[in-house]
């Protein structure tokens, strides 16, 4: 019994703390799923656009298709943790010893480390779009960006939404690394209810909880929303005697079509 | 002269070492419907994917109402507004009612308002047959009632010229029968269509021309009644064979 009522007394004394780094976990995380997705839509449009016939222009993407593709590498290819140090005490370094702010450092680096990730699910997303979406698009004078803004990324958003909330689930874990330069996000606080409470096994159980259930919400929530995007399962036949709602509703067409 | 809406003029297209297309000449006039026919493989989708210019030809001209296209005479958008296209494929914007598919072309291509653009859909909705279906999504539709929608997004912008690429191809026959039925309605309109087809019933009764193309080239062209019934070439006679029999 007093297993439990150790972990009952650092939720009700430490809960300001507890509070706060959840309030900052989840800033982090979503702040930098978003931008990271952003990032991702951006750089996903950019590699699948055409060439264009302008030498100039066709230089200028073929440039701006070199840099994504070192971020994404580079990004990809290091850990997080890392690159937090890197940045945070590169800028020290190049400023000679200014620091940046450390939650807009943590969400800086989250969203660039997420970009990278996006940037290679939003691409992903946009190949897998038949091409006969393109083609039905072009086929009426569309143009690509027409095309794309209003045919094709509609279509991308639902596909890579589970995807998305994969790396939102993954970035609410993993801003736990941003501790190494000091972010003050849950599991910071951990480590200073631990040094208070010298109950580290009941600390950390108790912030493994609050994780899950983070995540767990979270998972639900987008669940629904996938839900919601893929619109009606059914539809209404207008004229149709079972439909009393659709003639109210089209009132306009049905003196056309009865 | 002046009648000619779509002339190709020595055009010619190849991927990589392959070439399709080995030079098509062809002009088509107002109010024509010409059927373009032949065995799978002989260039007759290539050549009409060309005329949208969805495949860049190799070499040649295409003229529309005198003009070059492909030497940029004209705006592509403008261009595939006047010469709208039906595929097998139906390409439906899957994100989309059949209403919407209709009206985004309208407002994002001729700058229509939404008010007037649905007009437009819903009217071309109502000659395919497809307006108690405005609110289904094309997953919700069958073939035959997707093609029919794809037909009337074609519509809704007011074409001069409708492509059609194997349009019933991928149906049962029920549903060619009903997709037919609507691209007659058009013929009869006085609608300029070219029809990439294997419905030979279709290409001898409905339409006003007839090109028979083999190995990229045109071999035989003339009256539906002419082709069907005393063909010329020894290859449009074999490949019209088991057609003519029944």
């Amino acid at each position: 019994m007093s297993f439990l009522q150790d972990v009952l007394n650092i939720v009700i004394k430490y809960y300001p703390q507890l509070l706060k780094g959840v309030g900052n976990t989840m800033l982090l995380a979503l702040t930098g799923t978003v931008a990271g997705l952003v990032i991702g839509l951006l750089t996903g449009v950019i590699r699948t656009a055409p060439m264009s016939k302008n030498p100039v222009l066709r230089v200028l993407h073929k440039i701006l298709n070199a840099i994504i593709a070192v971020y994404v590498e580079v990004f990809r290819g290091t850990p997080m943790m890392v690159q937090s140090m890197v940045i945070y005490w590169g800028y020290a370094f190049a400023t000679g010893g200014k620091t940046l702010a450390l939650i807009p450092s943590g969400i800086l680096i989250v969203s660039i480390n997420t970009g990278a990730y996006m940037a290679e699910i939003v691409r992903g997303g946009i190949i897998s779009i038949d091409k006969g979406q393109f083609e039905g698009a072009m086929s009426i004078g569309m143009t690509h960006s027409q095309t794309m803004f209003k045919v094709i990324i509609p279509q991308v958003m639902r596909n890579i939404l589970p995807s998305v909330s994969n790396e939102f689930v993954i970035n609410i874990k993993d801003t736990s690394v941003l501790n190494v330069i000091g972010v003050t996000e849950l599991y910071y606080f951990a480590g200073i209810i631990k040094r208070q409470s010298f109950e580290t096994f009941q600390t950390y159980l108790v912030v493994c909880v609050l994780y899950f259930i983070l995540t767990f919400t979270i998972t639900r929530l987008l669940r629904l929303a996938e839900k919601k995007l893929d619109g009606k399962e059914n539809y209404t036949v207008f004229g149709s005697q079972s439909d009393s709602a659709a003639e109210i509703h089209i009132s306009k067409e049905a003196e056309v079509h009865d | 002269m002046t009648d000619k809406v779509i002339e190709l003029k020595g055009l010619e297209k190849s991927f990589g070492e392959n070439s399709v297309l080995k030079g098509i000449n062809l002009s088509v006039e107002k109010g024509d419907v010409l059927s373009i026919i032949g065995a799978s493989g002989s260039g007759k989708s290539t050549m009409l994917r060309c005329i949208n210019l969805l495949e860049t030809p190799t070499k040649g001209q295409i003229l529309y109402h005198g003009k070059d296209i492909t030497a940029g005479d004209l705006s592509l958008s403008k261009y595939r507004a006047k010469v709208g296209m039906v595929f097998q494929s139906f390409n439906l914007f899957n994100n989309m009612t059949a209403l919407e598919n209709c009206i985004i072309g309208q407002v994002s291509v001729l700058k229509r308002s939404r008010k007037d653009a649905k007009e437009v859909a819903m009217k071309y909705l109502e000659k395919v047959g497809m307006a108690p279906y405005i609110e289904a999504r094309p997953s919700q539709l069958s073939g035959g009632q997707k093609q029919r929608v794809a037909i009337a997004r074609a519509l809704s912008m007011e074409p001069e010229v409708l492509l059609f690429d194997e349009p019933t191809s991928a149906l049962d026959p029920q549903m060619v029968g009903e997709v037919l039925e609507v691209m007659r309605k058009l013929a009869k309109e006085g609608l300029t269509m070219i029809v990439v087809t294997h419905e030979m019933a279709f290409a001898r009764d409905v339409s006003s021309h007839v090109v028979f193309m083999a190995d990229g080239v045109i071999c035989e062209e003339g009256k539906p009644k002419d082709i069907f019934e005393n063909p010329q070439n020894p290859r449009t006679r074999d490949f019209l064979s088991r057609f003519l029999e029944r």
